[in-house]
Formats: structure tokens, sequence, C-alpha cells
């Protein structure tokens, strides 16, 4: 992991994302802040609706038009997002910046060849030569794993399997050595072997090549194997960020604690007992939103849940919550 | 083990399936010697990649295929010479996608009285109360009737899709996939309600799903599928515990639990998934099997029972060179 | 813990709009749709009242009377539209011709609407050799040139309003089969359909009422669309003489006993011509507005 105390790659603060609806104003995302560091992996976790998804697109400059994003900074290596052109952002996107979606398909053109794209995405931020850029290629899909490399390069994207092609996303997403790689459920259309491999193949590459990592996905199970830090995101808002051991060892709002209760673990979770849940439904997030959007569904909500929610804890740790001890003394968990 | 309520003796399925423009059609099993027996009260878990031939074994159960060869029993009788409304009684589906399972068109009044009014059962009052009473077990409120689909969340739908499976007291519930299109949340108060269910009335599940986690926590039996084999079946505690068929083990290898101690894990599995319409002679699994030897590419292996279930695997069969009896990987 | 209050708007329960409130949502913020709609309803009225609505018989000649200008240039109120070279009335004949036009379209498009969609549906579900010998068909029939075969089967069997009803209906269901087909396909995968199978429902009732519900709007479409096709056709036929027969009033007749005198007056052309002008575009308008408010939600 690298040093704290350095000055992080990509510093977000305030980011808001508002989308006008015909019945009001939909509150998709409410100030979150986090901070990431060249070569670490931050893993954005939460259930559809949350916001998780339109917030790896903010920083990508990739939103809807009309979604209105303010931030009151987005800094990525002193280049300040909110106000760069559409120029600037084409610039850093795929070359600095490199985004993998869900569907392997969605990145994949299927009228070219799998060495076509790879060269192309190259050659758009490189003045580097057909030649270089092909070898380039064979070796970044050596390095994802895929065998006779220099073979596949003719191949077109239907021809391979589902994982392969994410691989070969992989591959394109490398191919300009980026500094952020931005993941968007990168496995979930994916067995769980394939996923597996994956996961093993994303973690070991951004760690070798000192890469940091959004990683935005709802299984609990890939954000504790591969994060280094955790946002657990909830209606909006980052609700408790902080390293992974901690997360997931002292989860301190009661969302966090809820979600992991809901998820058989296979050792811990007594076969056939009941899970744990959450009672309730998400909360529209059209109109006014004031204090906290989990206190319809929280046991311990209390009348001041309705208020500001104060930031409780200290970094890295922190957590949003009335309660101190985010109610794990209610709950019996030592705090 | 109780009388089997649903008992498969070698089904398989094949499919011809065209390739290109003017090619020969091929081949495809997608089902391959499947046999299991499942009783009552019994949760199988059927776990495997997509494209092993789950679906297929469920669409065969539920009557909507024909299998090309073996026998589907259900409480020892043949379901193939049966009347598809005696086996709607008795076997009804859960599937996946609680956004592609309800008509949109439909009220849920409609669409769980649907299997009342096919079957001609009771009047239209007594109808009504059923759908009410089985809205209220399901863990809807009577409400909900004269709504529609688009208007309820993933989690209530298949709460609909949960009674309209259930208005006619079935056996048997096959349920593909049930919780996989649902959050987090949302997913264990599913599994808890199925859970109920099963315990309140009897009912048998099979279980299908790729979440091993899910299936180790409802599951009483699990059987893996690979290249529409069962390579294994056995007792949940006995397959979670010391599995012994290489396939099963990176499976359960795949699993992430919420530990953040540990990394990734390493599969060990080499090359990607094969090609169903030529799949790998001898052992289907051979290419990806890091303990296979030159027998693995010449012969299948025959279903050797170990335990309390069964394993196709060369390295259990006493019969075969590579057999090593104390072999739990 | 505390009580959460009611009030709390985060407490209300997300319970959307029932579909239908959603599809008069948006027909009421569709102008397109409602201008079609309401130019389309103006003319079937007037179509239906035409014996009260036509100022004079539209098939009583006064030769002394030929082309009478209509009011807008220089005529009188008696013929608000003119007379035509025989005299007759041109308003009353262009409301008895709505008739024709509305008639035929209808009609063409129902028996049309029939056939093609028997086929799709047909092809569509139960796919294999039902769905080759369907596919077969659509292409014999687009492979035909509409009007020359029109124009030759009325050729042969003389021109008459049943006989141009009966050619359109017998030639305009390609398209009908084709949507028809392709929408099955992508419902039947549904599992809802599935669901509906295991429940043991039979086919007809599969395809009745899990089926159709779900492919209508689309079906809707293509009845304006071919509607709209088989009045410019009617016109297209009846110009060339081979459609309706005079003195049966039709729009497309007019247009075509009016161009012996274009050049002196163009009114005689015009006035049939823009009405079936306004009337296709209405019905396309209408067709297209159909379509989008019936389109499947976004998911969001």
């Amino acid at each position: 992991m690298s040093d704290q105390n350095e000055k992080p790659l990509l510093s977000v603060r305030g980011l808001t994302l508002d989308i006008p609806l015909a019945s009001g104003m939909l509150h998709a995302v409410r100030g979150i802040d986090f901070d990431l560091h060249r070569g670490e992996t931050l893993c954005i976790v939460g259930e559809s609706g949350s916001g998780k998804s339109l917030t790896s697109l903010a920083v990508m400059g990739l939103l809807d038009k009309n979604i209105r994003r303010s931030a009151a900074r987005m800094d990525f290596d002193g280049t300040e997002l909110t106000t760069a052109s559409r120029r600037q952002m084409r610039a850093l996107r795929g070359d600095r910046i490199a985004m993998i979606f869900q569907e392997p398909m969605t990145s994949l053109n299927p009228a070219y060849t799998i060495g076509d794209q790879l060269i192309e995405a190259l050659q758009l931020h490189r003045s580097v030569s057909r030649d270089t850029a092909r070898k380039r290629a064979v070796e970044l899909l050596e390095k994802v794993g895929i065998t006779a490399a220099a073979s596949r390069l003719s191949q077109y994207p239907h021809q391979l399997s589902g994982g392969l092609r994410q691989r070969v996303v992989i591959a394109m997403a490398l191919m300009c050595e980026p500094e952020l790689i931005i993941a968007d459920e990168p496995t979930t259309a994916l067995d769980v072997t394939i996923q597996a491999q994956i996961l093993r193949l994303l973690v070991d590459l951004t760690k070798e090549m000192n890469v940091a990592m959004i990683l935005i996905t709802h299984d609990l199970g890939v954000v504790a194997r591969v994060a280094d830090k955790v946002g657990v995101m909830y209606a909006g808002e980052l609700v408790e960020t902080g390293p992974a051991s901690d997360v997931f060892g002292t989860p301190m709002h009661p969302y966090t604690r809820g979600l992991l209760r809901c998820i058989p673990q296979p050792g811990k979770t007594e076969r056939g007992a009941p899970l744990g849940t959450i009672p309730g439904i998400v909360p529209s997030l059209v109109g006014d939103v004031q204090g906290c959007a989990f206190r319809t569904r929280c046991p311990h909500a209390v009348d001041a849940c309705r208020a500001a929610i104060p930031e409780r804890g200290a970094p890295p740790h922190e957590f949003l919550c009335v309660h101190p001890d985010g109610a794990r003394a209610a709950e019996g968990v030592p705090a | 083990m109780t009388a089997p309520v649903l008992e498969l003796k070698n089904v398989a399925k094949t499919y011809r399936v065209k390739q290109g423009l003017f090619g020969k059609p091929k081949p495809l099993t997608a089902v391959n010697d499947v046999s299991l027996t499942l009783g009552r009260g019994e949760v199988l878990g059927l776990v495997g990649e997509s494209g092993c031939g789950k679906s297929t074994l469920a669409k065969i159960l539920l009557g909507l295929e024909a299998p090309t060869s073996g026998q589907v029993l259900v409480d020892g009788e043949e379901i193939a010479g049966q009347d598809r409304l005696a086996l709607a009684r008795r076997i009804q589906p859960i599937f996946q996608d609680p956004y592609s399972s309800l008509n949109p068109r439909k009220t849920i009044a409609d669409i769980v009285s649907l299997p009342l009014r096919v079957h001609g059962i009771g009047d239209s009052a007594s109808r009504a109360k059923s759908v009410r009473e089985t809205l209220d077990l399901v863990g809807l409120p009577a409400r909900v009737l004269n709504t529609y689909p688009s208007q309820m969340s993933g989690g209530q739908r298949q709460r609909v899709a949960i009674a309209r499976a259930l208005i006619m007291r079935p056996e048997i519930v096959i349920c593909d996939e049930p919780t996989s299109a649902l959050d987090v949340s949302v997913q264990s108060q599913i599994l808890n309600l199925l859970n109920e269910l099963r315990e309140e009335f009897g009912l048998t599940y099979l279980f299908i799903s790729h979440d091993l986690a899910v299936v180790e926590h409802l599951a009483t039996r699990v059987a893996v599928m690979y290249l529409g084999r069962i390579v294994e079946e056995a007792p949940v505690a006995a397959l979670f515990d010391a599995p012994r068929h290489p396939y099963a083990r990176a499976l359960l290898n795949s699993v992430l639990t919420p530990d953040p101690a540990q990394g990734v894990p390493d599969t060990q599995l080499g090359a990607a998934y094969p090609n169903p319409i030529a799949p790998p002679p001898g052992c289907h699994f051979h290419p990806r099997c890091p303990f296979a030897q030159d027998h693995c590419k010449a012969a299948a292996p025959r279903s050797v029972p170990v335990g309390q279930g069964h394993v196709k695997c060369h390295l259990h069969d006493p019969d075969t060179p590579m057999y090593r009896p104390d072999f739990t990987v | 813990m505390a009580a959460p209050q009611t009030t709390d708007p985060l407490l209300e329960e997300i319970s959307g709009p029932t579909p239908r409130q959603i599809l008069r949502k948006r027909v009421r913020g569709h102008t397109g749709l409602l201008f079609g709609l309401g130019v389309v309803l103006l003319l079937v009225i007037v179509a239906i009242l035409a014996p009260v609505l036509a100022p004079h018989d539209p098939y009583v000649q006064d030769l002394t009377k030929r082309m009478v200008k209509p009011v807008f240039m220089g005529g009188t109120w008696e013929h608000p539209l003119g007379t035509d070279h025989l005299g007759r009335d041109y308003l009353s004949r262009l409301i008895y011709g709505a008739r024709v036009s509305l008639l035929i379209g209808a009609v063409a498009a129902l028996i049309s609407g029939i056939i093609g969609t028997a086929m799709g549906v047909a092809a569509g579900y139960f796919g294999g050799k039902v769905d080759a010998v369907v596919t077969f068909l659509i292409n014999v029939r687009l492979a035909m040139p509409v009007v020359l075969v029109a124009l030759a089967v009325v050729a042969i069997l003389g021109g008459s309003l049943e006989v141009v009803i009966g050619v359109l209906g017998l030639l305009l269901w390609d398209r009908f089969a084709v949507v028809m087909r392709a929408s099955t396909l992508q419902v039947r995968r549904r599992e809802y359909v599935a669901a509906a199978q295991a429940i043991g429902a039979s086919t007809p009732r599969v395809i009745l009422s899990e089926i159709m519900p779900n492919i209508v709007n689309n079906l809707i479409v293509i009845v304006t669309l071919e509607m709209a096709h088989a009045i410019l056709l009617e016109a297209a036929l009846s110009f060339l003489g081979l459609g309706v027969q005079p003195p049966t009033p039709s729009w497309g007749l007019m247009v075509s006993e009016g161009k012996n005198m274009m050049l002196f007056e163009p009114w005689l052309v015009l006035i049939p011509g823009v009405v079936l002008f306004i009337l296709v575009l209405a019905i396309n308008l209408m067709g297209d507005g159909l379509r989008d408010v019936t389109a499947p939600e976004n998911r969001s």
C-alpha cells in the first residue's frame, strides 16, 4: 500500500449528482468525498440505486447530459476535472484513466478484430508505429493470461468466451499504461470460477503496475478480497469508509452490519437458519431529502436521525450516524 | 432417506445446432446421462457454470422440454405419458428474473390466480380467497391485488412469482436462480421465505444457483454439473467439507466470503470453458484439471458411489490405474 | 426506538402509477398523436354524418353550373368548394369520398391484419418448419410489386369497391407478418410465457392471454401505417381508372377527373389532393404517436 501522506492521485470532495425528473429533482449522489492514492484499490459497494455507478461515470465525465454534476473538488493529479474541457477529458479517458464495464461487449466493437481495437486504443493517444502497438498488444494479451496471443489478434470478439472477452477488455484498458482504472461490476456477468480468475488478474496487475483502481460492485465478497479501501454507499451517500480490514472487522454503520448479516457465509452462518434482513425499501431520493436516509429501515432510528448527521470516527475509518458508536453497543457487539 | 419424490434415471437431452447458414446441424448434448434422486422435503442444490445444462434440466422437469432419453419419475410414476395439467399440479417453477417472469399487462390478482383458472379450480369467490391467502403467505398485503408488476420492487415481484408457484400447493418447486437478480438485502428475505415455506408445506426444492454460499446455506444435498454431466453429488456437509471432484473443489475455492484477510483465491483452472458442441474426449474436465493424466483423455469416468454420494472421477474409481482411495482435494 | 411518524416523506412506499395512468399521461403530452387522432376522428365523424353534412347530392349533375369556382376564388356559398366538370357539388363529393377512403383503409387493414398477424404469431411462437414456411411466403409476397399486381387483378376482375378492398387486403399483410413474427419471438422468450406453460395453460391460451396483450401495441402501429398505405393505393388505382368506378365519389377519382383541367382550374386537383395528404399525414402521426406512448418504460 502506498504512503498515505503522499498527495492522492484522485481527490473528490462534495460530489453531487442531481437528475431533474418530471416528479422533481432526484438527488442521486449527495455530497460524497474520497481520496485515492497510486496503487490503491477503492471498492464502492452498494445496492441498486445507491448511486455507485453514477459516481464512477461522473469521474470519467461520461454522464448523460441531463444529469447535473457539482463538486467542490475533483482533482486528478493536478487536473481539476470539474472545470476540464471536453477535449481535456477525452485526452484523459483511455489514456490516463481507463474504464472496464460489466458487459465486455459494450467496450468491444463486434465489427473489428481484437488486434485492431487494441492497436487503435494505443495509437489514439500515442504516436507509435503500428508494429510497436502490435507488439504491446501481444505482450498485454499474454499478461492477462491469454494463450496463443499473437493468433488472437486476428479474431473477432464474438469468437471469444465471456471470460476471454473481459481479459481482452482489461488488456485494452492497460494499453496506454493508465494511472487509474475504473471497473464497474467487471465480473458480475461471469461465472464464479472465471470471476475469481479475473479479479486475481486485476489485483495482480494493479499492484505490479502501481495503478489505482475504483471497483464498483454489489458483492461484499468481492470487496473484502480485493479492496484496500472500502466505501459503503447507501441512497447517494458514502455512509461508511475505511480500510477493508476495519470496515469488515468492526463495521460501524448499522447498514454495513445489516448487509453483512444478509449474506450466507459458509462456515460462519448456520445452515438453514434465518438470514438477517433489512426491512423496508430504499427511499425515494426525489425532492428534499434530509437527515439519515437509512433511518426508515434502521432498528436504531431516533428522532435526531431526521436532522443533519454528524461524521463519526477518525480517518481513515469514518461513518455517518447519530450514534457515536454506530449503535454497536445497542446491538451487543463491542464498540 | 424417505421414498423419493423425484427420480431421474439416465436423463439426456440432445439438441441439433446449426453451424452457420449452410452448415450441417451438429448434436449438442446439453444434459448427459443424469441420474438423481430427491427425497421429500429435501433441497437439492444444483450448481455449475452457465451453459452446463442446469436450465435445460429444469425445463425437462417442468415438462417444457422432452428428454431425448431416460426417465423422470415423480412419486414413482413416469411423467412422460402424463397429462401436462397433472404434472403442473405437482411441479412448479420460480424463475430468475422477476422483471421477466410476470406478465406486465396483468394485475397481480390475475397473475396469481392464473393456475386456478387454467385448472378450473373453484369459483371466482373461492379463487379470490385463495389468492388473498397465498399473498398473505408470501408476505404481501391484499392491497397489491389490483396493482401491476411495474409498480412493484424486485423483491415484491419475486414474492408474487412464489405465490403463483405455490397457490396449487405443488410438491416440488424448481427454483432457477431465484435470487440472483435481487439486491443483497432483498435476497436474504426471499431465501428466508423459501425456507419457511418449505418447512410449513413440506416442499421439495431443486435449487439451481451459481452462488455456492446460498446453496450451502439452503441445500441438503448438492449436485455439481459440468458440461451436461453431474460430476459429483453428495450431502451438503460432505461436499463442502471434503469435495472429491477437482471441479467441485475449484468451484468451492471460488466462493468469495467477505473475509479481507484472504486474497482472491487461485482456482488453478487453466483453459476456458470448452465448446459444448465439441466437448473434450474422455473426462470433459481434463483440459482444466490440475490432476489430469493420460487416462483422463482416453476414458470417460463412470459414476462411483463414495460416502453418501457419487462422483465421476478416475481418482475415485477402484477399477482405474489412477485410483487413489484417500484422495480428497 | 422512536416510532417513525407517517408524515416522513421517506416512509412513503414507492408505488408508481398504473400502466393505464402512465399511458394517459403520455398521450396527453404527445402533440403529434393528439393532432393525428383529432383529424382522423373528425374525418370519421364527417364520413358517418355525410348525408347530414353534405349540402347537395354528390351524384346530381347540373351541366349549367360546371366548374363553378370555390368561394375563396370568387365563387358563391351555394357551392363552397365549387363544382366539377359535370356540375356536381365538390364539397359534397369530398365528404362522401371520405367514406370510400376510410372504408377501404379500415377494411383492407383489417383483412391484411388478420392474415399477417396469424402468420407472424404462428411463425414466432412455433418456430421451426412453421417459421420456415411463413418466412418463405413473406419473401414471395415481398418480391411482388403491389401496384402492378393490383392493377392486373383489377383489370381482369373489373374495378369496384369490393374488388379494390379485397385485392389490397390480400396484398398488404407482409408488414404485419414481419413485425408480429419479430415481436412474438421477443415476447416468447420471457419467463412469464414459460411460467404459463409450466402451469399447464393450453397453447391458444398462452398465445391469446400472455403473448397477444404484449404485442398488441406494435399491431396497432402497423394497422395505422397500412391504413394510410391502402388509402394511398386506392387513390392511385382510382387515378389510373382501375379503382373505384365513377360516379362513386372517391378522392383518387376526383384527382383523376380534375387532371384534364389542371392547368386552367388547379383547385380541382388541389382540393382532393390536400385532403388526402392531410388524412394520410394524420394517420401516420397517429401511428408514430401510438408507438411512442406504448413503448415500454425505461427502467431507471
